[in-house]
């Protein structure tokens, strides 16, 4: 069983949080001016955001979810449950999510703790908490979902550094009666693991003084073993496989076809592999929103921080069939298709700003 | 679709490409300025062309153009 549905589970707000500091393309020196043209235009990244050194995940995250206290979008002890979605916590233990709770304010009768996952790991965290909050014994949620990816790729590995900025968000659910069926098809291959994977620093491989060792993987390709490594080309098939099988598997779980829904928001990875999916399923453009321009590939951040970038005003305003998915690292990938009715907000805005 | 309206095709996926640049005795990862990104452009233009996702080792098997045309039509559902 890969799909399946809940019920009684609203978004009410979405808010996601970048860093102050813009990298260009076009300031990254390994690249010729020729490879950052055809960089910018195959895989559609002009800048990304880049948090500073003593500014993690967590601190996007944070911010984002005291966005929906200082507007009096909810209180903190309405929150029954946190869940913390990211390749980057703050320590190797305890749950980032644990210290999210007091760092919030939030209730000691919270239920709060980690998922590990990055590309597809907004999706799942919609399904964790859309499956606690359905029965009614939990009111509301809160989903903070992202990454400082900027802290494990290496500079002089042109193959993985311009690839990612740094974001994080936050997502508030509700239990409501009134809502939509949230239908997910989800999915996962760990045969792929090696596609993307930071090799050494946890238990497989602990750091050692081999993981700072710096090696040439091919020309413009250094890096060491605790550097993320990333196989752009293993990454391309994959999603070029698996995604538009899942997105209409989704579909179809869900009794809908394309044209039933009014924007398609996938994981900004590349804005080649996005058109090439958008190109098989015969998706309109208008329907089909990027961010990747701006902000890069921000991992778990990415399906909300597109949304609020482009859809502010529509999710704001309107009810929408939103269908939302994510693909990566795992190898991990899984859609949604779900309803939002005029969110009480759908903010982007910058870590830096007061 | 016939060798030459597959190297026509192809051309136009590259920017600026010239065409008649690509011959099917060309030695595709000897064009002028070939990056890794190109061969992600090749792997998009097969699957969108043909419905076939050529993943890197079936790329690596190939060296020239008509390698590449081959390739496909193998793997073309009979």
């Amino acid at each position: 069983m890969s799909s399946f549905k809940t019920s009684n589970v609203s978004i009410k707000g979405l808010t996601v949080c970048v860093p102050g500091e813009v990298k260009s393309i076009f300031d990254y020196d390994l690249l010729s001016k020729d490879e950052q043209d055809l960089f910018y235009k195959t895989v559609g990244i002009k800048e990304r955001r880049v948090a500073r050194p003593e500014v993690t995940c967590s601190d996007l995250c944070e911010k984002s979810a005291r966005h929906f206290f200082e507007n009096n979008i909810t209180k903190p002890e309405n929150i029954d449950l946190v869940v913390f979605v990211s390749q980057s916590p703050d320590y190797f233990l305890p749950s980032t999510a644990v210290i999210l709770q007091d760092k919030l304010g939030l209730k000691k009768t919270t239920l709060a703790f980690d998922v590990t996952l990055g590309c597809s790991g907004y999706i799942y965290g919609l399904s964790i908490i859309a499956n606690f909050l359905q029965s009614g014994q939990f009111k509301q949620a809160l989903l903070l979902c992202g990454d400082k990816s900027t802290i494990s790729t290496y500079i002089e590995d042109k193959s993985s550094y311009p690839l990612f900025g740094d974001a994080g968000s936050a997502t508030l659910l509700e239990y409501d009666t009134d809502a939509e069926d949230m239908i997910f098809n989800m999915n996962s291959d760990g045969a792929g693991k090696n596609a993307i994977i930071i090799e050494h620093g946890h238990s497989r491989h602990p750091y050692s003084p081999e993981s700072d060792v710096i090696m040439q993987i091919e020309p413009g390709v250094r890096r060491g073993k605790k550097h993320l490594a990333l196989n752009g080309q293993d990454i391309f098939t994959f999603a070029l496989k698996e995604v538009s099988p899942n997105i209409n598997e989704t579909l179809k779980a869900a009794g809908k076809t394309i044209n039933d829904i009014d924007h398609f928001i996938l994981h900004q990875a590349n804005k080649l592999i996005n058109e090439t999916i958008r190109k098989k399923l015969g998706i309109e453009k208008e329907k089909y929103p990027y961010s990747i321009e701006l902000f890069g590939n921000t991992s778990s951040a990415s399906v909300p921080l597109t949304m609020c970038y482009v859809l502010e005003q529509q999710l704001l305003k309107e009810r929408l069939n939103l269908l939302l998915c994510g693909f990566g690292v795992g190898l991990s990938w899984g859609s949604v298709i779900l309803r939002t009715d005029k969110l009480l907000c759908a903010k982007l805005f910058d870590y830096d700003k007061p | 679709m016939l060798l030459e309206e597959f190297i026509s095709k192809l051309e136009g996926e590259f920017d600026d490409m010239p065409k008649g640049t690509l011959q099917p005795d060309t030695d595709y990862r000897s064009i002028k300025g070939w990056s890794s990104m190109h061969a992600l452009i090749i792997i998009a233009f097969v699957d969108i062309n043909f419905n076939i996702t050529l993943n890197g080792s079936d790329l690596k098997a190939t060296k020239t153009v008509s390698d590449l045309y081959n390739l496909v039509q193998q793997k073309r559902p009979a």
